[in-house]
């Protein structure tokens, strides 16, 4: 009994294949009718479990990442245009499902609280038997699942977690990260700063008061501060505040000359909206213009701000209009079926689900052990980010940072930002133990 | 000195958005002594009136453009709307930027008549029932509105902008002879106070010096005497949660150039709202408006970072730090009535 | 028997049979069929359902017999939440010291939080609990992160000390136990296609729960009950005929602050972890309305409530559009596609809209609760001899 036993579907389907109708004996799972691992898929098919945000601030993030997850499905069981698996550099998927068992899925709703996403990702676990947990749209959030899986026995592949915590302090031998990480927007960013708005700058912080805010905010710091800026003054803001006015007045008087919003989501929405209504980029201040820099853009956020993201700099993991043959598959094959392009959420999402099948064709098993080594130091290309690897230390993915600005003419509601630079990953590449936390061993479960 | 003159006006400005939520509020508890967890609804669907008129405004049909092509390598389709054919570019643009305050005409009639179904339909069979059923019902109202919003409108912020006469900032610094740039207020913001103030005077005026709302002052000190003399008191009512309701949507009409709405906005204002009220006193307009403008030069206060550095994370707390002292010692708030919401 | 009149040993006996048989009586359908969708007998949804129901018959101490409403009650449970996991992470992966200590911190700090609340009655009250809760819940959000883990949570960790356990083999990672025995481990019994978990974390919560609801009973019955009602009744008289109110009200909201307390314990002996938003106002606001929904003033009904919500939270959720189509298959495919859309909205990630609908139609039409509902149907099979005994010592459910 000192072994979690969290197998469902494995049973019953070979309890049902046992064929007796009537009552058969209770069994300890450990004892026998398992495969060595938590949920092991017996029948034709297996279940993956999409843990994404439904309701709340984030759904229609959550709602684009369900989207690229059907897409991905689709693709491997051999439907539609088979996208990335085209340009993939592995060949390993055959489009005949996973290890030739069908694909099948289940969705919850994280409602991006970490209680209910670790609920949900139980009940996929339990009730569903998915052998994979997948989604989510906060560090919180991954932070939360990826322990969980490490407990439970099952893969995490983390979607869209910014935090330097999830593949850092707090990363789990269960756990993958495609997305890239504070670290890495402050590194990319950087350079495109200094080179438009000069060495000579004074910037202001305005960072939301949790985790995710402190590392951007410190990673923003030590890189700009490295290229020359000065730090004037960093101010926290609550997670709950909407209106920013109170935090934005004082800007101007402290002399600096940028403003650096280190905000995600609806904060990032009122912040950037609140500072161009002060007026602050028809300002000049030390001789120079003032400007504004959002370290993490995405698409759903740059257009609830709508024409105030125009020209503002800031970091993003993929973008649409990338014209490498990954990109614009994978663009082709979205954008047909549901009529407008991927956000950068459902992008890495439908890249984390490809991976994972992939790892587990190389594997030949669903062992989480199995699977993690085939992940572990994994380099692959093809799938819109150029040259890639999965990083063994801490199950980072390494790969190029695109710097993005919003966009000045867009041509549609989905066309809000253009890349400025593709910053190559060897600028982006740090030590893995810089952030501390222990990786831990794999843990199959059952 | 120009920080802390800088935070006044930004905590007036702040202290007229609760003010104004405040007081619809309180026109319902004080009136008809229900608790209305559906007002922070009211308020977003006030936002949402603009963004349904400025929609509406935007109807387009599609014209397909050769020359340009989408993000699938289509020719573009470029939508133009429907006013452009009426009244021309210039004329369509400028009836679309100023999308907000047309909305306001377009939202009055709408949050009247949401506020009169609410109370007929509703509100009126809760006159009677515990406190904890009001919430109940019109905690579950208020999801199902805000579910409704979100299945049409999305989860997303929809930005909504201030027309172009009002985008950038007024220097007050200037004006009184600092130096300039250093006390900067946005145009909208300011409009957006003189607005509540507008709002609010009218209100108090309709109240004080009108025989309906006297009657109504009237009704809310003493309901049954009212009846007693043969005034339908009723139907007043009826009229006063429309009113409070057309206050919650025109606060919300005029917020979303601010910040983008979306449709968990008013969750987000529901409790801060119910604190003002509290704080302010219960049955008292004047409280609510006294407190809304309180807590807003605190909470302004509390920002800056020179507070902060002493003091890290009081921004977090302040509201609720100040409600707590304010209750401790004025036991029915600032200016509250004994015996209001008290069993 | 267990020095209770007849009527609630009965209750008890049945809360006691309910839960106990919950993983036959929550897995009615056969795995694989079509209606497995709703079973509900999974270790994490029964664990829900039991750690919920205790912080709502908690709730219900307070609220249901002295009236006084509190909005903040969350913070006891994320205070007692974060009081068990540094016990685990300190002391012992064992639930006993960590659920022990999260009673204790939780009933500590209602205490302070009453003391100060208590002053004031009424919304005056009920904003002042709101005011703790949220200014707990932001500062364990932001300033506190070294304590609370802020956004990301805390964790048991490999490397934290637990100094009454020994060394953790190479590659096994703490869970909590009981005495060596894993809340997560799990029994499981096939019959024919039936499948049914018996996992040792949910008998845990569900032996609490029941010592809970018998605690509960001992209250409402006590000569401390009665006065409690006396409170809610009429606060004024019972002043005027010489009786302090105020330690009553106080060792009320202490008690209903150790079963959040309790309820958060258990929380994280289940599933080891602990985030901030579990102290957030719509946290306090769930209790409040589990406890309505089932019927204040009840016994069983805020248990009722909380499973109610739970169940809409967990399993409704869950429904997505291609599960829809599984269902309306057989149909042909225009009326597929009709229902498909009419249902839509309200399940899966509508399963909001539900719940609010289920709100408004509970209180509209049965003032009482769920508990009124099942007394109605009761009352509908007991026609034959109409009399003014309530079933099970329900008693009324008064404002």
């Amino acid at each position: 009994m000192s072994k979690t036993n969290l197998t469902r579907r494995g049973l019953i389907k070979t309890g049902a294949v046992a064929g007796a109708a009537g009552l058969t004996l209770p069994t300890y799972l450990r004892a026998d009718g398992h495969s060595g691992f938590t949920n092991a898929p017996t029948g034709s098919t297996v279940t993956l479990g999409f843990n994404v945000p439904q309701s709340g601030p984030y759904a229609d993030e959550g709602a684009d990442e369900l989207r690229a997850y059907e897409l991905a499905v689709e693709h491997l069981n051999g439907g539609g245009d088979g996208g990335l698996m085209n340009t993939f550099s592995s060949k390993a998927l055959q489009g005949n499902g996973i290890l030739g068992k069908k694909v099948e899925y289940v969705t919850g709703d994280t409602q991006t609280k970490s209680d209910a996403a670790r609920a949900s990702a139980r009940s996929m676990i339990e009730k569903d038997g998915a052998v994979m947990i997948t989604g989510g749209s906060s560090s919180g959030v991954a932070v939360a699942v990826q322990a969980l899986c490490q407990e439970a026995g099952v893969i995490f592949m983390a979607g869209l977690t910014h935090s330097n915590d999830t593949t850092g302090k707090d990363k789990k031998a269960n756990g993958f990260r495609h997305f890239f990480n504070s670290y890495m927007s402050g590194a990319a960013l950087a350079p495109i700063l200094a080179n438009n708005y000069g060495t000579e700058r004074k910037a202001y912080h305005l960072t939301a008061d949790y985790n995710w805010g402190y590392t951007t905010e410190e990673a923003v710091r030590n890189s700009t501060e490295a290229m020359g800026w000065e730090t004037v003054a960093a101010v926290k803001t609550p997670l709950t505040q909407t209106d920013f006015s109170s935090y934005i007045a004082p800007v101007l008087q402290s002399g600096a000359d940028v403003l650096v919003l280190n905000h995600y989501g609806g904060n990032m929405v009122n912040s950037l909206t609140n500072a161009v209504q002060f007026g602050l980029r028809e300002k000049q201040v030390n001789g120079k213009n003032f400007e504004i820099v959002v370290p993490l853009y995405s698409r759903l956020m740059a257009k609830g701000a709508g024409a105030n993201v125009k020209g503002i700099f800031g970091s993003t993991n993929w973008h649409w209009s990338l014209q490498d043959e990954g990109s614009k598959a994978f663009v082709q094959s979205f954008g047909t079926k549901y009529g407008f392009p991927p956000s950068q959420a459902a992008h890495t999402c439908y890249v984390q689900a490809l991976l994972y099948a992939d790892a587990v064709e190389r594997a030949g098993s669903f062992n989480p052990c199995a699977v993690g080594e085939a992940l572990s130091d994994f380099q692959f290309d093809g799938m819109g980010n150029g040259p890639t690897l999965y990083r063994g230390e801490d199950h980072q993915c390494f790969k190029d940072v695109l710097v993005v600005k919003g966009k000045e003419n867009p041509t549609s509601e989905f066309d809000l930002l253009e890349i400025v630079e593709i910053t190559p990953v060897s600028q982006v590449t740090y030590d893995a133990s810089i952030f501390g936390g222990e990786l831990g061993a794999c843990n199959p479960g059952a | 000195m120009e920080a802390i003159i800088l935070q006044i006006l930004n905590g007036l400005d702040k202290g007229s958005a609760y003010a104004l939520i405040a007081l619809g509020l309180t026109l319902i508890f004080g009136t008809l002594g229900v608790v209305n967890f559906a007002h922070g609804a009211l308020f977003m669907i006030g936002a949402f009136c603009a963004v349904t008129l400025s929609r509406l405004l935007q109807l387009s049909h599609t014209v397909i453009d050769d020359s340009q092509t989408d993000f699938l390598g289509n020719p573009l389709k470029v939508e133009v709307p429907y006013l452009y054919d009426i009244f021309g570019q210039s004329t369509g643009d400028a009836i679309i930027d100023w999308a907000v305050p047309i909305s306001i005409l377009f939202a009055i009639p709408v949050m009247i008549a949401i506020g009169v179904a609410m109370e007929r339909g509703l509100i009126k069979h809760f006159y009677k029932r515990p406190h904890a059923d009001q919430i109940l019902v019109t905690f579950g109202l208020a999801i199902v509105l805000q579910e409704i919003i979100k299945y049409y409108y999305g989860a997303n912020p929809i930005p909504t902008p201030a027309p172009d006469a009002f985008r950038g900032s007024f220097d007050f610094g200037a004006a009184l002879g600092f130096d300039p740039n250093v006390i900067i207020y946005p145009y909208w913001r300011l409009v957006y106070f003189a607005f509540a103030a507008l709002i609010i005077g009218g209100v108090f005026a309709f109240l004080q010096f009108t025989t309906f709302g006297m009657v109504v002052r009237a009704g809310m000190a003493d309901r049954e005497t009212v009846q007693l003399l043969g005034i339908n008191i009723d139907k007043r009512f009826t009229l006063m949660f429309g009113l409070a309701a057309a206050v919650a949507g025109l606060a919300g009409v005029m917020y979303t150039p601010i910040n983008s709405p979306n449709y968990h906005m008013g969750m987000d204002f529901l409790v801060l709202s119910f604190v003002v009220v509290v704080v302010g006193g219960m049955g008292s307009l004047p409280g609510a408006v006294l407190a809304g403008f309180l807590l807003g030069i605190l909470e302004s206060f509390a920002s800056m970072r020179e507070v902060l550095e002493f003091l890290p994370g009081l921004n977090q707390i302040i509201i609720y730090l100040v409600a707590i002292i304010i209750l401790l010692t004025r036991p029915r708030g600032l200016m509250g009535r004994k015996g209001v919401m008290e069993e | 028997m267990f020095g209770l009149d007849k009527k609630h040993t009965n209750l008890l006996l049945l809360v006691a049979a309910l839960t106990m048989l919950a993983p036959f009586i929550l897995n009615p359908f056969p795995e694989g069929s079509g209606m497995a969708q709703f079973n509900a007998g999974y270790p994490d949804l029964m664990q829900r359902f039991v750690i919920f129901g205790i912080f709502a018959i908690g709730f219900n101490i307070l609220f249901g017999l002295t009236g006084y409403l509190s909005f903040g009650h969350a913070a006891f449970l994320g205070v007692g939440s974060y009081a068990a996991m540094w016990m685990m992470k300190l002391l012992t992966m064992n639930v006993i010291p960590a659920i022990a200590v999260s009673i204790v911190v939780a009933g500590l700090f209602s205490l302070l939080v009453g003391w100060i609340s208590l002053r004031r009655s009424g919304i005056y009250f009920s904003i002042l609990t709101l005011a703790f809760a949220q200014m707990s819940y932001a500062l364990a959000y932001s300033v506190l992160t070294p304590i609370t883990g802020g956004e990301t949570g805390l964790q048991p960790k490999l490397q934290d000390p637990r100094i009454l356990d020994g060394a953790l083999e190479a590659g096994a990672s703490p869970r909590a136990n009981l005495f060596g025995l894993e809340m997560t481990s799990s029994f499981e019994w096939s019959v024919g296609s039936w499948l049914f978990t018996f996992n040792v974390g949910y008998y845990v919560a569900a032996v609490a729960m029941l010592l809970s609801f018998y605690m509960a009973i001992r209250i409402f019955n006590s000569p401390f009950g009665m006065m409690l009602r006396a409170i809610k009744s009429n606060q004024q008289r019972m002043n005027y005929t010489g009786l302090n109110s105020k330690p009553y009200t106080l060792a009320a909201f202490v008690v209903s602050g150790m079963y959040a307390g309790l309820a958060g314990g258990l929380m994280v002996a289940m599933d080891t972890q602990v985030g901030a938003e579990r102290m957030f106002w719509t946290a306090s606001g769930e209790v409040v309305l589990m406890t309505i929904l089932g019927g204040a003033g009840t016994l069983i009904g805020p248990v009722l409530g909380a499973g109610m919500i739970k169940y809409m939270e967990n399993i409704m959720s869950k429904i997505n559009e291609t599960i829809l189509h599984q269902w309306f298959a057989f149909l042909p495919d225009g009326i597929e596609n009709l229902l498909v859309a009419m249902v839509y909205p309200f399940i899966g990630k509508g399963w909001h809209l539900t719940l609010g609908l289920i709100f408004m139609l509970v209180v509209i039409f049965l003032p009482g609760g769920l508990v009124e509902g099942g007394q109605r149907i009761a009352r509908l099979f007991k026609r034959k001899k109409p009399s003014s005994d309530t079933p099970d010592g329900k008693t009324t459910p008064a404002e």
